[in-house]
């Protein structure tokens, strides 16, 4: 089974949750966990885990041969991201805009473009106990993160539960994190800022046909809107966190929850149960 | 010889527009007979990424040797530079007003781009 925890607004608890799951889980059966937040890892701060292997991971963008190549303006037509431009007697290729879709080289009528690499950053695999690790530093400076979450993505082994913790947001990297879920975890919190994008991100795993469930994090600092609002659209509410100052002092000191707060274990094994039935009633 | 002005309106005494990849249209104009025409600029006001690409190669295909506008960024400045384009910033006022800095000679071409990616949307 393969959980995703993702949230919509940022710093509401997505790797708080993630990192105690993972760890509660372990007890239920082999888990992976990947940390797809490739622009920001952070659950190895956590869960400390043990590198064992690194590779370099690039995206192909298109190398054009000019000798065979007749100007005509057939890749820069097809190239859905205007990463060409075909001039007079050159090719101007912006490999930064390239999503490596392969279109141009696939259609140049002369086969004049290759596909060549440009490394867009590291994905990273580990250890940290029996869990497997695994996650990505994209390049300072690159904006194209989606290449680098299907190589983390990849690198999972088969286990018995995957642990997804998303990046925050409900665009590309989000999608690329989440698509492939059997359930998504939307971590919010109780504020007009955690409601408006917790609206964002439910419509975002609407649209991918995953399954969601909503976790209340700092549950207390706001209203009841959240819970309305779950209510309205038939959203499981799966756990509530209240606000508590030590938790966030906890986390400060790169404390998964469960470890700082043994007794948060058994909420967590809920959640997981809970999890499970959602994707096998 | 064809030149081209970023415009956010429709003819010659509409504004310069500020911006070059994600200007409204171009109106290109032909110092030699005064004849003029307006390219619109859907695909670089529309782009999702890389308006100064789409909007740089437009202007390459319609044959022009100079650029006349608010501002370039540096995509649109690379594109028109490798055609050997000369592009002029800091113009604005009317295009009619433009094209007369132009022919009188008071313009001087820019070296690089004179903002930076995504300025003409705000970011």
């Amino acid at each position: 089974m393969t959980i995703a925890v993702a949230s919509g607004k940022g710093g509401t608890g997505k790797t708080l949750i993630a990192t105690s799951l993972a760890l509660v889980l372990q007890d239920a059966g082999s888990v992976e966990f990947l940390d797809c937040d490739v622009e920001e890892p952070n659950a190895h701060l956590f869960l400390k885990p043990h590198i064992e292997a690194k590779e370099a991971v690039e995206v192909p963008v298109p190398l054009v041969d000019d000798a065979k190549c007749t100007y005509c303006g057939r890749c820069a037509e097809v190239c859905e991201f205007n990463a060409m431009a075909v001039l007079k007697d050159a090719v101007m290729v912006f490999s930064e805009l390239c999503h490596g879709c392969t279109a141009c080289w696939v259609l140049c009528p002369e086969e004049a473009i290759r596909p060549t690499g440009r490394e867009v950053g590291v994905a990273e695999s580990g250890w940290s106990g029996p869990i497997g690790f695994h996650h990505g530093w994209l390049r300072v400076g690159e904006a194209m993160s989606p290449p680098l979450i299907r190589a983390v993505k990849a690198r999972a082994r088969p286990a018995d539960f995957v642990v997804i913790d998303a990046p925050p947001g409900t665009s590309c990297p989000v999608v690329e994190s989440v698509r492939e879920a059997d359930a998504v975890v939307l971590v919010t919190e109780p504020t007009p800022f955690g409601l408006n994008d917790l609206e964002l991100a439910v419509d975002m795993v609407e649209a991918l046909g995953r399954r969601a469930g909503i976790v209340i994090n700092r549950a207390g600092i706001g209203d009841g809107r959240v819970n309305d609002f779950c209510r309205s659209r038939k959203l499981p509410i799966l756990l509530e966190i209240p606000f508590d100052r030590r938790i966030a002092e906890a986390y400060s000191r790169g404390e998964p929850l469960v470890g700082a707060f043994p007794e948060y274990r058994l909420r967590f094994q809920e959640l997981g149960r809970a999890l499970q039935s959602m994707v096998k009633p | 010889m064809k030149i081209a002005i970023t415009t956010s309106g429709k003819d010659l005494d509409a504004p310069v527009d500020p911006r070059l990849g994600r200007a409204q249209s171009f109106i290109l104009y032909d110092t030699e007979t005064a004849e003029w025409s307006l390219l619109d600029n859907a695909q670089g006001v529309n782009a999702a990424h890389g308006a100064g690409v789409q909007a740089g190669s437009a202007l390459v295909n319609a044959g022009v040797e100079a650029v006349l506008t608010g501002n370039a960024g540096p995509r649109a400045f690379q594109v028109l530079s490798a055609s050997k384009i000369k592009v002029y910033v800091g113009l604005d006022g009317t295009v009619r007003e433009a094209i007369e800095q132009f022919k009188a000679g008071n313009l001087q071409a820019a070296g690089g781009a004179s903002v930076g990616s995504h300025f003409g949307i705000g970011m």
